[in-house]
């Protein structure tokens, strides 16, 4: 008997502060206006999607000193965004990024809390921990961290929250009026937390809300990032949409929770993933093409190489031979505020890997970055592109994907209209909603039901 | 005749002060008290569309840090009132998508969170809102919601407005924290340009960054870099606003806020302290700046008086004490709260935030009773005549500080 098919999760990340979002094509509307954002978030609750997804940037990017001016800039704040759209959708989880290290663990889980209150039980928090100085220098208590410390703080961060879930058991509030008793238990929302990063007592005074707690997202590749995911993430937002690389990770991330006493079924891999549709397969190509070219426009591929080598590179011509010039690998780096730096830990070797790249299918700057940057990762028509989905997600390189248009807001109207009734058809995606919160979509227990089965055992 | 002529009235303007179930601690024991939806999302749009179908200018929502008390500085272990809440800009996000006239100005407390957080909420709250959104600058000296955090310590004091040297040293640090967060957030609303993003196809730029900027506030408490994440908000500065019952106040008032609110108990304390902000406001060089006084008020409502004196004595009764707080208490009848108002209109107030003792009972009687009695005399608007929070307030859009 062959296995049963695994139900695919799809999710909707809301385009916006990187190179992805093509902001000169002329469909291209505000990334800041919420009449966007009501577009894109029921478009992906027509679609049955699980989730929309806000990433979040905390200082303006910089590149030689000065603000990075050839993508989309500005973003409007995730919480403010996520409550408001809660008031447009129903049944479309709520995925916000907020940072654990410019952030207090009591402001963050009152906040998490009320959106999941609010939403009736959609809310996400993915955990991310950039760290560095020049973001610190936005926060009043200027607070940054040395790499080394982030996941410390953030496994911290997130423990101390769950702390502050946890303080309420969600039967407290008697509101009783012929008795006059409101509360069940005075000491409701008493914590004491003390450790590394946090000293804090007191009481917590958002009662429990639908989800118990949010569901928990993780989107960092390091070996801690991977380990803290094993150890206490719902999902992964992960950037390896690829077929081998996606297995690779999923393998990688799935085997590292036995260790902590859960089941594979207990962390869900998503990767984030672009598409580009067409009515033919020649027309998806060529259209996918086009599309790259205007994601990487000269002057965007020359600030790209700069990433590696760490030099003004504006003398270049991008439509020329790499530079001869090695990567300085010792001034402080030029480009700043992007978590794309940190991939390159061996500039010298990327930078040799690219001369021979370049020179073997005689590419100018240009090309490299086009071809060797991120690609579109479902390029076909609706068909083809929900067969390759679905393979992926049998093939377990993923458990679904969180798509990234590329076009704000209405990039992912085609997907809903055209691929999502595919995957319907052929049994892998929900026809409707089958409950109402994050949790039920996703196929994750909730808290208190975990709690109570183990308390039964 | 007196001043408050009803043939030739100003037109005065009108909050309401959302808290819970009411302002008063035995509110949620009344029938039409909701004390069991507080912590979802309708009871909230049905409190603001309320108000918005009174066409109040605003509502402000409390918040803290930390749970409700019935003492000033330090918390307490009662179970007969209510405790817990939901954070205020997410409630007043929440609700935004759902009215379309009314101002949303919810707490935020200066003392422990980020100006950066606020600074770009606030704004996201002005994008959600198409223009309507202002926020309370709040600050906290308890030291149970210190230890939330754990950052700071903050010493035992026994009142906001003690006399002695070391209270008075610490009510004003705090105050002036406030003061510096406010001037931080405001720069980081004009950090960016109104037309600074330029969508440049020819060039490839998506801004002009030139019309982007760093604030580079230098605080004695903390420091803000810039620009902010956010373009410039719809409203260019959405509203702030404070509370104030002393001088130090009075001063963040008038350094820093578009409203304050004061809490005086009859007419000629109103008139002093309307005079104390003004030549605060002279002191700080802000003496032209539009900057409106409105007076607190918690309000019972019946149509008869006898009612409303009778409700006000059950709900005390049920609470064991009699309520008494910061701010002036009137039971009584619509037509005798405008004749106060009115009254009070004269020593220099130019509004109003009422604070329902029964949200469900006092705040329908403030929508569908005071203000038709206020438009029959005049006094208050028929039909929303600005699409902003500003605009509703009588307040321009400000230039921003940074455009050349
Ligand atoms: C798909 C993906 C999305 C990310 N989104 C964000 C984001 O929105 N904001 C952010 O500060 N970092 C983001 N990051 C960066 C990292 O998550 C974050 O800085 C991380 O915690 C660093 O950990 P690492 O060193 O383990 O990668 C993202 C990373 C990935 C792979």
């Amino acid at each position: 008997m062959s296995k049963p098919l695994k139900q695919i999760h799809l999710a909707a990340h809301f385009p916006g502060v990187n190179n992805t979002t093509v902001w000169s094509d002329p469909r291209a509307g505000s990334h800041i206006e919420f009449s966007s954002f009501t577009h894109f978030a029921r478009t992906a609750e027509r679609a049955k999607f699980d989730f929309l997804f806000l990433a979040e940037g905390l200082r303006l990017r910089e590149q030689g000193g000065t603000i990075y001016d050839l993508d989309v800039v500005g973003r409007p704040d995730t919480f403010t965004v996520l409550a408001a759209l809660a008031a447009v959708t129903e049944r479309l989880g709520l995925t916000g990024t907020i940072n654990s290290t410019f952030n207090e663990p009591y402001e963050v889980a009152r906040q998490f809390a009320s959106l999941d209150h609010l939403s009736d039980g959609r809310a996400a928090w993915n955990v991310v921990t950039s760290w560095d100085a020049f973001t610190g220098e936005n926060f009043r208590r200027g607070g940054f961290l040395p790499q080394e410390d982030r996941y410390s703080r953030a496994r911290e961060f997130l423990t101390t929250a769950h702390e502050l879930f946890d303080s309420w058991q969600g039967d407290e509030i008697l509101a009783d009026r012929a008795t006059g008793a409101f509360l069940r238990d005075a000491k409701a929302g008493s914590f004491v937390h003390t450790g590394k990063h946090f000293d804090i007592h007191g009481r917590f005074n958002v009662p429990r809300s639908p989800q118990g707690r949010p569901v928990i997202f993780q989107a960092g590749d390091s070996e801690e990032g991977r380990e803290f995911a094993a150890a206490e993430a719902d999902a992964i937002f992960s950037r390896h949409a690829q077929r081998e690389q996606g297995q690779a990770f999923y393998a990688d991330v799935k085997s590292r929770l036995a260790k902590y006493g859960r089941r594979a079924d207990q962390l869900l891999i998503l990767p984030a993933a672009t598409f580009v549709l067409g009515d033919t397969e020649d027309e998806a190509r060529d259209t996918a093409r086009e599309v790259r070219r205007q994601q990487v426009s000269g002057a965007t591929a020359l600030k790209h190489l700069e990433f590696v080598w760490n030099r003004d590179l504006s003398a270049y011509d991008p439509e020329g031979p790499l530079p001869e010039i090695d990567p300085d690998v010792d001034a402080e780096h030029i480009s700043r505020g992007r978590a794309q730096v940190r991939m390159y830990r061996d500039p010298l070797a990327t930078a040799r890997e690219w001369r021979e790249l370049a020179e073997a299918n005689k590419w100018s700057i240009r090309d490299l970055v086009i071809e060797t940057g991120n690609r579109q990762n479902f390029v076909g028509t609706p068909e083809t592109v929900a067969r390759t989905i679905d393979e992926y997600v049998q093939a377990d390189a993923a458990d679904g994907f969180i798509l990234v248009p590329h076009i704000t807001p209405g990039g992912l109207d085609e997907f809903a209209d055209k691929v999502v009734p595919l995957l319907q058809e052929r049994g892998v995606f929900r026809a409707d909603y089958e409950g109402t919160t994050l949790r039920d979509h996703l196929g994750l227990t909730h808290p208190d039901e975990a709690r109570e089965s183990r308390a039964a055992s | 005749m007196s001043p408050s002529s009803p043939s030739s009235p100003a037109p005065l303007h009108l909050a309401v002060a959302l808290d819970g179930t009411g302002w008063h601690p035995a509110s949620w024991r009344e029938q039409v008290a909701r004390p069991r939806d507080l912590f979802t999302a309708g009871y909230w749009a049905d409190l603001v569309t309320e108000a918005e179908r009174g066409l109040l200018d605003f509502v402000t929502i409390e918040d803290g840090l930390g749970p409700q008390s019935s003492r000033l500085l330090d918390p307490d272990d009662r179970t007969d009132q209510v405790r817990g809440r939901l954070d205020a800009v997410l409630i007043a996000s929440r609700v935004a998508p759902l009215t379309r006239h009314i101002g949303l100005v919810p707490t935020t407390v200066a003392t422990h969170t980020e100006p950066f957080h606020i600074s770009k909420a606030i704004a996201t709250l002005d994008y959600v809102s198409t223009g309507r959104a202002g926020l309370r600058v709040q600050i906290t000296a308890r030291q149970n919601e210190a230890a939330h955090f754990g950052r700071r310590t903050l010493p035992r004091i026994e009142s906001y407005d003690h006399t002695d040297p070391a209270t008075r040293a610490l009510i004003t640090d705090l105050f002036d924290e406030a003061a510096d967060y406010v001037e931080a957030v405001r720069r980081l609303w004009d950090s960016w340009e109104d037309d600074a993003e330029i969508r440049d196809a020819a060039t490839g730029r998506f801004v002009d960054r030139d019309k982007l900027h760093h604030i580079d506030f230098e605080g004695r408490r903390f420091s803000v870099r810039g620009p902010s994440i956010t373009p410039r908000p719809p409203q260019g500065q959405p509203l702030v606003a404070a509370l104030a019952h002393a001088t130090v106040p009075y001063r963040l008032v008038a350094r820093a806020a578009d409203v304050g609110f004061v809490t005086p108990h009859d007419t000629d304390r109103a008139r002093a302290i309307v005079q104390e902000i003004r030549a605060e406001q002279e002191a700080a060089g802000r003496g032209a700046d539009p900057l409106h006084v409105f007076a607190d008020l918690l309000v019972f409502l019946d149509d008869d008086p006898a009612e409303a004196r009778a409700r006000r004595a059950r709900l005390d009764d049920l609470a064991g004490e009699p309520h008494s707080g910061d701010a002036r208490i009137f039971a009584g009848s619509p037509a005798e709260l405008a004749d106060l108002l009115q009254e009070f209109q004269t020593a220099g107030l130019s509004g109003f935030r009422l604070r329902p003792a029964v949200a469900g009972h006092d705040l329908p009687a403030i929508s569908r009773g005071l203000v038709p009695e206020l438009q029959r005399r005049g006094a208050f608007r028929t039909a929303y005549e600005a699409d902003t929070l500003r605009g509703l307030l009588g307040l321009t859009r400000p230039a921003n500080r940074y455009a050349a």
